[in-house]
């Protein structure tokens, strides 16, 4: 992308003999990989779940900005690997399944997990089997007390 | 299941004391808001207690003991701490225990009324105190609607925030008051106060009053009768400056009510619709003493009449091109010249009324521009009514063409009609068939026929006149929107989410802190601030705002009809 954004600030540097198009081509690039930094380019995303609170998922980008969502326990139903098919292959990715107000059997919404990295099966269940071992011991809690 | 104790992080270098607090039974947690030290009657207390659960509505409570020693762990103390917990009966009992310069503590729990007593797991999570205090949680947008079921459904987060913010009253007392109790917590070194603050909150009441009343006089003088008099009233409903001067005499009585506002939505509302009014006030200012500079009215009033002299030199040669054979399409001679001559006319009329306007609109310039220090969007708005007025000719031309062009393409569908032999029923809303006279039919085509080929003249004339109405309604939006982004930006809404992020949150963010075997997990509570995005949404100030009121294909609909556009609808007009 950058090298044919200055391709054509040169050729329009050439017809137009004006050196302000190339110093607002650098200028350009230099802006949008700035934002692209910022907004677009993930560095890393983890998970933290603690199983009386909620779950936690963070996203850090390459700026350093880090964007944080946390979901009270009491709205997770469960978490489970999700199979989509894309074009000519099979991906998997995990979901945090949220629970309906209203409807207990319902759930209201899917949020996906690790949109970025995208990691693949096998570390897929490492995740989920974790989860599931937190998970299991909120629901057998209170009945115990 | 899992004790949580959450535990100001103001309090972590406090003296041995006791721990008081509110104990959430359904979550299992306790929140810790101050710790009493030493030494302190339990009678005392327990006044103190129940005064403050009486104003604040919280059930505060003792819940536990907080020892800091900075030697070793003294036995004889702890045996003391433990018999408190006689004293103040609490299930259960919390102790938490702080040696030396440490930063694990340890916790643990007395349960005394138990059967099976257990260990339980705790996890302790720090907050800071003033910070929750001050934020204030927004729940989701799409949740926020379906209120029904919250009663029994609050989030836990929400009952924390609420627990701390409801407790003000209890860190009103710092360290150096003479009373029977120290407490310590995030106000303990003193309560912070501003004397700027203090001054403006004394002087606000009577600049409010002054305010309501001249207000009052205001509303008082446009609603009486002399205004409700035909020409009045449809100036005042036309002139988009004075909707504009209504809507912010609306924003200024809703700051100077004198009721307190009620929640944070009220709140957040006053201090915008103050800051914006403010902002633009400035600018508008700005903008005047920038006009006023170098006489730039002066400037402006001299090139206003040879513009619009140019405007209308324009619009003749425009007409001159339509009677000749515009785009080589062959118009109707007689048509094409009444037609052109009429507008021509016009535009002659046009031009005279403004060479006799001239001399005066220098000083009708300068007092105009006078009225930008009432605020940005005054001006903006007046720049928009001087437009419309300019081009007011453009409008008439419309309407003349439209209409025209409107009567006949009627009458060429009701001919046409006649020429296959039906007719409109009126009665049923549809067409019947109908038979004719033999002299109702040949008047009828010979009609249908001249109509027919005076159509492309009509249709040429009504196409251009409506190109240039719809520029002028495009230029006219532009600005409209521009008013309305100004008015209804939150601005006091974007600065503190940029200065003082952590009032307005979305929720929180933990972060796991150093472990120890045996010791309990610590984790620290951070305040999550809102979007920017949702900022805006959340707290827009609504506005009369203008929006289309047709869909795209009802206004091209009716713009093949002639039937006259007017595409802006404000809110607050009749249906009709």
């Amino acid at each position: 992308v950058t090298s044919a954004v200055w391709l054509a600030a040169y050729g329009l540097f050439a017809i137009s003999e004006n050196s302000m198009v190339l110093s607002a081509a650098i200028f350009t690039t230099l802006i949008g990989l700035i934002i692209y930094l910022h907004f677009v380019k993930v560095d890393q995303e983890s998970l933290l779940v603690i199983g009386s609170l909620g779950i936690q998922v963070t996203s850090s980008y390459a700026s350093g900005k880090e964007s944080t969502t946390f979901i009270e326990m009491g709205q997770v139903k469960d978490v489970v690997i999700n199979e989509a098919i894309h074009m000519q292959k099979v991906i998997y990715y995990l979901c945090i399944l949220l629970q309906d107000p209203g409807d207990p059997q319902g759930i209201s919404e899917v949020v996906p997990l690790f949109q970025s990295s995208k990691p693949r099966l096998d570390c897929l269940i490492e995740v989920y089997k974790s989860c599931q071992e937190i998970l299991e011991q909120r629901k057998t809690s209170p009945q115990s007390s | 299941m899992v004790l949580k104790v959450f535990f100001p992080s103001c309090c972590s270098s406090a003296e041995s004391g006791i721990l008081i607090g509110r104990w959430i039974s359904e979550q299992n947690s306790a929140v810790i808001l101050a710790v009493v030290h030493f030494p302190f009657i339990p009678a005392q207390v327990k006044q103190y207690l129940s005064e403050v659960q009486r104003v604040t509505q919280v059930s505060v409570a003792v819940l536990g003991s907080w020892s800091n020693s900075k030697e070793k762990k003294e036995e004889s103390l702890s045996e003391f701490l433990e018999d408190l917990g006689t004293i103040f009966s609490h299930e259960p009992w919390i102790q938490i225990s702080k040696e030396g310069d440490s930063k694990f503590w340890s916790c643990s729990t007395l349960q005394k009324h138990s059967t099976h007593p257990k260990e339980e797991e705790i996890i302790l999570v720090y907050y800071d105190q003033r910070k929750v205090m001050l934020s204030h949680l927004h729940p989701p947008l799409d949740t926020a609607t379906s209120t029904e079921n919250k009663a029994d459904d609050a989030s836990k987060l929400a009952a924390i925030f609420d627990t701390v913010a409801r407790s003000r009253v209890l860190f009103m007392t710092d360290r150096y008051d003479d009373g029977p109790i120290k407490l310590t917590h995030w106000q303990s070194d003193g309560v912070e106060a501003s004397i700027i603050v203090e001054l403006l909150k004394q002087a606000s009441v009577p600049a409010c009053m002054l305010l309501t009343f001249l207000l009052s006089l205001i509303s008082g003088i446009c609603r009486s009768r002399v205004l409700k008099f035909w020409p009045w009233s449809f100036l005042w409903s036309k002139l988009s400056t004075c909707e504009q001067l209504g809507h912010r005499l609306q924003h200024l009585q809703v700051i100077s009510s004198n009721k307190k506002a009620q929640n944070q939505t009220q709140l957040m509302r006053k201090a915008n619709i103050f800051v914006s009014l403010l902002i633009d006030v400035a600018l508008g200012i700005l903008l005047m003493s920038w006009l006023y500079k170098k006489n730039r009215i002066g400037h402006l009033a001299d090139t206003l009449i040879p513009v619009a002299d140019h405007v209308a030199e324009e619009l003749q040669d425009l007409l001159q091109w339509l009677m000749g054979a515009p785009a080589g399409l062959k118009m109707n001679r007689a048509l094409d010249q009444v037609l052109g001559r009429f507008f021509l006319y016009h535009i002659h009329l046009w031009i005279s009324y403004i060479h006799l306007m001239s001399p005066f609109i220098e000083m009708i310039l300068w007092y105009v521009g006078l009225s930008a220090c009432l605020g940005l969007t005054m001006a903006l708005c007046i720049l928009s009514d001087i437009v419309a007025l300019l081009t007011f000719h453009i409008y008439c031309f419309y309407v003349y063409g439209a209409r025209l062009y409107c009567l006949k393409i009627y009458g060429l569908s009701s001919l046409w009609r006649l020429f296959r032999g039906k007719k409109w029923n009126v009665l049923r809303q549809r067409v019947d068939s109908c038979s004719y006279d033999l002299d109702q039919l040949f008047i009828g085509t010979l009609l249908f026929t001249i109509l027919l080929f005076l159509l492309p003249t009509t249709a040429l004339y009504y196409l251009v006149f409506t190109l240039l109405r719809l520029l002028v309604v495009i230029v006219q939006g532009l600005i409209h929107l521009l008013v309305d982004l100004i008015d209804s930006l939150p601005l006091y809404s974007i600065i503190l989410r940029l200065c003082r992020s952590y009032r307005l949150a979305a929720g929180v963010k933990f972060r796991v802190l150093e472990q120890q075997d045996g010791k309990p997990l610590r984790l620290l509570m951070q305040i999550n601030p809102l979007s920017y995005g949702s900022v805006v949404q959340t707290y827009r100030l609504p506005t009369y705002s203008c929006y289309p009121k047709d869909s795209w294909t009802s206004l091209c609909k009716k713009l093949f009809l002639g039937e006259l556009i007017y595409p802006w609808k404000h809110k607050g007009d009749k249906q009709d």
